[in-house]
């Protein structure tokens, strides 16, 4: 089925609910879907689980959930940062719960939830404190860990462009988790400054099948 | 192995810098974390034909961007902007860190709050109370590059080996490291074994007296 066509941010986060798990793109402000992170805070959605690369940073986006306690869980590899202020408030007032995932494991984790992969085993963390209570197993003289697939309700990215199928291309590494992230969620919302007409994205360069996007809104942009 | 050298004073930043950036093989895919290690690529020429890695998802990374070449879609794993060289590519992040775990990058150098004799690196957590964990990729650096070497100061603030025994640091990686930079030595890990490549500003033997680990000297 072709993506929904949403014509503003809000009107493409309206089914977020309460409770929901939900995949954030970006690696830095590169490939953040702010105008979604937004739109998200501004519909009320609470007590959500959200996967990110990081825990917000400064006064904007997913720093801004987390000041208004909207976050009771947060998975991400670095949550530290010298501007993740409203993070570390809530984490030392006991206020949301962190599961520490080594970057590459987060990534892995997310493409496994996407292609349909039960868990794996990989030797990023072994014998280390973030492997404590999970199985390990040595293959071949190396040490592996059992990795679970994270999977979500909901995936909010931001790409470059879209066909009206919902083929997907990005901007150099703001790409990150765009492309994972589209797989592994139930319902994948994405931001792009244009929506082109079918046809008119060389299929040989789409990054991002549209199989995997469910909501498209365009909002422009400098690119 | 090399053979064994030593000079009169210890090694400035740059001067490190450069031994590392002239040790990384003609051709080789490189990663360079983030503090000292980012450093060696102001050593490099363009006659070794490096490809620089980024965790982030680029192959061809180039120097630090300026002026208008500043563009927020184009970072670093340092969030800093950088540039894009001829023949780089892009790819997400599952590919990036398959591609480090799999053992298709040659070289990954790493800072380190401390190393072990057998080559277990700490680098992501001082375990202090009360400190917020974060680990980024420091996990999947240490254990997926061909070879980690390590860029440290040999000694903590206080004087204590940051080459030790056994870590008190919580670990990074087990077994990984196998060579180790620092102002006043270069060593070489293998199965257990620490050899001395060269002394700067103190002798074999002084070196051997302070540190906590049995140390052999390169032929």
């Amino acid at each position: 089925m072709a993506p929904r066509i949403a014509t503003t941010a809000a009107e493409a986060v309206a089914n977020i609910h309460d409770s929901a798990t939900i995949l954030i793109g970006g690696f830095g402000n590169a490939g953040q879907p702010m105008e979604l992170i937004d739109a998200l805070m501004d519909c009320g959605a609470t007590d959500l689980t959200v996967i990110n690369n990081n825990a917000g940073q400064a006064d904007a986006g997913l720093a801004l959930l987390i000041k208004e306690r909207r976050v009771k869980k947060i998975i991400c590899s670095f949550p530290r940062q010298s501007d993740s202020w409203h993070f570390d408030e809530a984490y030392r007032a006991g206020e949301i719960e962190l599961e520490l995932v080594p970057q590459g494991n987060l990534a892995e984790r997310i493409r496994a939830a996407g292609a349909g992969i039960g868990g794996f085993f990989t030797p990023t963390g072994y014998g280390t404190l973030l492997a404590e209570g999970k199985e390990t197993r040595v293959i071949d003289g190396k040490g592996y860990v059992l990795e679970s697939p994270i999977s979500a309700d909901f995936a909010l990215i931001k790409a470059l462009r879209a066909d009206t199928h919902g083929n997907l291309v990005y901007r150099k590494t703001a790409r990150n988790f765009g492309p994972i992230m589209a797989a592994a969620a139930k319902s994948a919302i994405v931001q792009i400054d244009e929506i082109v007409e079918t046809g008119q994205l060389d299929p040989e360069v789409v990054v991002t099948p549209g199989i995997y996007v469910n909501t498209l809104v365009a909002l422009g942009g400098k690119n | 192995m090399s053979t064994f050298t030593t000079t009169e004073t210890a090694l400035t930043r740059d001067e490190m810098a450069a031994l590392v950036a002239a040790d990384i093989p003609e051709g080789a895919f490189v990663n360079l974390g983030i503090g000292q290690p980012t450093n060696v690529s102001n050593f490099l020429t363009a006659q070794q034909g490096v490809t620089l890695h980024t965790e982030n998802g680029m192959l061809g990374m180039g120097p630090v961007a300026t002026g208008d070449e500043v563009d927020e879609d184009l970072i670093n794993a340092g969030k800093i902007p950088v540039t894009e060289l001829p023949g780089a590519s892009y790819f997400h992040h599952a590919d990036s860190f398959a591609m480090m775990r799999g053992g298709h990058l040659d070289v990954c150098v790493l800072g380190a709050f401390q190393v072990s004799g057998s080559g277990d690196l700490a680098n992501w957590h001082t375990g202090a109370p009360g400190a917020i964990p974060a680990v980024g990729g420091a996990m999947d650096l240490a254990i997926g590059a061909k070879a980690t070497w390590v860029m440290m100061g040999l000694f903590t603030k206080t004087g204590e080996s940051k080459l030790v025994e056994a870590l008190s640091y919580p670990v990074t990686g087990l077994g990984c490291v196998s060579r180790i930079y620092t102002e006043s030595a270069i060593f070489e890990l293998q199965d257990s074994i620490v050899t001395v490549r060269s002394t700067h500003g103190i002798s074999f033997e002084e070196l051997a007296e302070r540190l906590p680990v049995a140390l052999v000297r390169a032929a």
